[in-house]
């Protein structure tokens, strides 16, 4: 796709649509969104650069492998799901820390598991998608 | 509302099925596809449609108030259209790989694993 | 506790993200059979439990049933994992002498964990809509694994193999749909009290027929099968003994739990098309078996041979025939397993799987042609070999009411699986090789012939023992069978006690 308005209009729209998934995955943790969508979203950002300057270009702007990105998405995940094992909880149950308080009203933050785990659903997705999108894209 | 669904749930069902009597793999696969999507509507239908706000708990109460569509069928529609988009992409792309190497997409001509057995001697 | 329920899943899940992450290297073969050997000893643990409390459940993040996810191990459901777990072992092993780096590469050994994964969910879940999504992990997996190399015969029958897949799979998400429709549960110990309070019993069978639909075909019992000997020939020796001894279990383990747990309202209707589904699965397959000449064919179309017995243990429905059930599945498992990773060895020695162009094999490694002997008389019932003890159960249960032409068919089919077996020793052990080749093991390197044999030395020791010493195995049977018959310890463990 040679066209100059798109592939200057796509620099722009990559950055706002991963800045936009980056939103969603963090809103997700009280509201919807989520992992899920904030992976589809970027893939998303990701195809729409590879449109404009092809898949060779928009596979070095990612740096890994979808595939290998995909696969530390759900290691992390897991290890999110595990990580209630000391603890005593069955898996997947989520662990909390509160930062400055003891519970939702008075902390701070929190840093927990269930965030975590977000951030793995968004690699898993990320990577999954953009795996198939470039294979595509190779292939035609 | 729901027998509407259910109308709409048998003519995917027949157009897949028409599409999957086809001898082209591509037509089979277009008529998975719908069927997966009639699938989906299957269970989406079983949960009771109900006109009701998204079933989320507000701030300090213990459950969601007022009249509230099933959250479940939703997430297992969810789930299983996640798993469908997966399956599907990954029957495309091994598609297209199979008509590369074996330029046919008839089902009819592929016998790379059973070949045709010649006639006895 | 509940973690003991978690480990058999969740450790070749890990394991696949690291032998993934390492594939360039030759890491990744060890990582693979390191996480098997710690999936044994996470199973072997289960097992103990199981044994000494019946039934062991597990909430998933501290969610009560029926509401969330539940795991779940009676004595069915742990010995499949435990079988699944030495099966991994086995062909993990095999598999470091068998599969070439370029199959390492991209990825075999993370696409082989996830399969065990996904099987070993299957087994232990108690929850409808999961054992779908596991049903889908093994799935993915096993499609990755059989076109993995992608020679034109595994993309031909990868297609198949994918096109009927899917479609079984869609019926089976369908009747999940109208299950819940009806009961408004998922959970299986659940299920089992909502579906007798059901008005509309017509509509609980025919969702009953789509779940043996959807089964049936992940089974390939009769007239379902057509995608299964026409796919297992073709990918890696290793691949195809894991397919062979542990997906089509999956589909008869399902039946066997949906059978006796939750469609039991009209059991003379529904279990009696099992019977003679049974009997036409047992008889095509053994007769597709006879008009085959070539290696792991045989082999694929006598797995749909043996599963008619399995579900005709089940479609018997006495606790002797589920008895015998259960017992087939785990002797099968072995012997079969066992067959093709020596039909693996057979190939790498003589040239090829096609018997009509290789032979000598008996002549040249007698050790090989005994190992073949012990599965093979075993899969045909040789007393005193673990098949034997196997068919006599099934056979005993269907004497037992009556079922004579039942009976008569099972020992029928058990003849005619001599005489594929006794083709295959005749062809590929016992004439000279057409091509004058010495076939002698000199032909393939110590470090790829040694870790091929040591499986399967295993697996055969496994079946001498079950075949001399059936006692136990015959009572851990027998309680399995009584647990599915009355599942009033399942649903107690899983739901609690209800007032």
């Amino acid at each position: 796709m040679n066209s100059i308005i798109f592939s200057a209009g796509a620099r722009l729209l990559v950055a706002l649509l991963l800045v936009f998934s980056l939103f969603m995955l963090l809103r997700g943790h009280n509201l919807p969104g989520g992992g899920f969508i904030g992976g589809l979203i970027g893939a998303v950002g990701f195809i729409v650069y590879s449109l404009a300057c092809g898949p060779a270009e928009a596979k070095s702007a990612l740096r890994i492998s979808p595939e290998v990105l995909g696969m530390v998405g759900l290691g992390i995940a897991l290890l999110a799901g595990l990580a209630s094992l000391p603890f005593g909880d069955p898996l997947f149950t989520g662990q909390w820390y509160w930062v400055g308080g003891d519970s939702y009203e008075t902390a701070a933050f929190s840093i927990n598991s269930v965030l975590v785990f977000d951030i793995g659903v968004y690699l898993v997705v990320l990577g999954g998608i953009l795996s198939l999108a470039f294979a595509f894209e190779e292939e035609t | 509302m729901e027998s509407l669904t259910a109308l709409l749930i048998g003519v995917l069902v027949a157009a897949s099925v028409y599409l999957m009597l086809a001898r082209n793999f591509l037509r089979f696969l277009f008529g998975l596809i719908l069927l997966s999507n009639a699938a989906n509507l299957v269970i989406f239908a079983s949960g009771r449609m109900t006109m009701g706000a998204p079933a989320l708990v507000p701030y300090g109460a213990d459950a969601p108030v007022g009249v509230v569509g099933n959250a479940l069928p939703q997430a297992l529609v969810l789930t299983a259209i996640v798993i469908g988009f997966g399956l599907l992409a990954f029957t495309l792309a091994l598609a297209f790989e199979a008509y590369r190497r074996l330029r046919t997409l008839d089902t009819d001509d592929m016998d790379d694993a059973e070949p045709k057995e010649e006639p006895a001697k | 506790m509940s973690w003991l329920l978690v480990f058999p899943i969740a450790v070749p899940f890990v394991t696949a993200v690291l032998a993934y992450l390492v594939r360039m290297s030759f890491w990744g073969r060890w990582v693979s059979l390191a996480g098997s050997v710690v999936t044994l000893i996470a199973a072997i643990a289960l097992t103990v439990a199981v044994l000494r409390e019946g039934v062991v459940a597990a909430q998933m993040s501290n969610w009560d049933a029926p509401f969330g996810i539940t795991l779940v191990a009676d004595y069915l459901g742990v010995v499949m994992v435990l079988i699944t777990a030495i099966t991994g072992l086995a062909t993990a092993i095999y598999a470091l002498g068998e599969i070439e780096v370029r199959l390492e590469k991209l990825g075999y050994h993370a696409l082989f964990q996830t399969l065990i994964a996904g099987v070993s969910g299957a087994f232990l879940t108690g929850d409808l809509f999961n054992l779908y999504v596991w049903f889908e992990v093994m799935l993915i997996a096993s499609f990755g694994l059989l076109v993995l190399g992608g020679s034109r015969a595994q993309l031909d029958a990868g297609l198949k193999y994918v096109a009927l897949n899917l479609v079984s799979t869609l019926v089976f998400l369908s009747g999940i749909g109208l299950l819940y429709g009806l009961t408004g549960t998922l959970n299986m110990a659940d299920l089992a009290g909502a579906v007798a309070e059901v008005e509309n019993q017509g509509l609980v069978t025919v969702i009953a027929m789509m779940f043996m639909f959807g089964f049936g075909v992940k089974a390939a019992i009769f007239p379902l099968f057509f995608w299964l000997p026409a796919s297992y020939h073709t990918p890696s020796f290793a691949v195809s003994a894991v397919f062979a001894g542990l997906l089509t279990k999956v589909g008869v383990y399902a039946l066997m739990r949906m059978f006796t747990l939750v469609f039991v309202g009209d059991v003379g209707f529904t279990h009696e098309i099992l019977i003679w589904v049974s009997a036409a699965t047992m008889l095509t397959g053994v007769l597709g078996a006879a008009a085959q000449t070539d290696f792991r064919k045989i082999l694929s179309f006598h797995i749909i041979s043996q599963i008619g017995y399995m579900t005709l243990g089940l479609a018997l429905y006495t606790p002797l025939a589920l008895m015998g059930g259960v017992f087939y599945l785990v002797h099968h498992i072995i012997v079969k397993a066992n067959l093709f990773l020596v039909s693996g060895v057979a190939n790498k020695l003589a040239g090829h799987t096609d018997l009509n162009r290789i032979g000598g094999l008996y002549k040249s490694s007698p050790v090989l042609a005994a190992l073949f002997i012990v599965p093979a008389f075993s899969l045909a019932g040789f007393p005193p070999l673990s098949g034997f003890w196997a068919k006599y159960l099934i056979v005993k249960a269907a004497i037992e009411i009556d079922a004579w032409f039942i009976a008569f068919i099972a020992l029928l089919v058990g003849l005619l699986t001599i005489f594929s077996m006794t083709k295959i020793w005749g062809m590929a052990f016992w004439k000279p090789h057409p091509d004058g080749i010495d076939p002698t093991p000199d032909r393939v390197p110590t470090r790829i012939r040694l870790p091929m044999m040591i499986p399967i030395v295993g697996l055969a020791a496994m079946t001498v023992v079950i075949g001399f010493f059936p006692e136990p195995f015959v009572v851990f049977a027998e309680i399995a069978a009584l647990q599915l018959l009355d599942p009033e310890a399942y649903v107690t463990t899983v739901l609690g006690e209800r007032p």
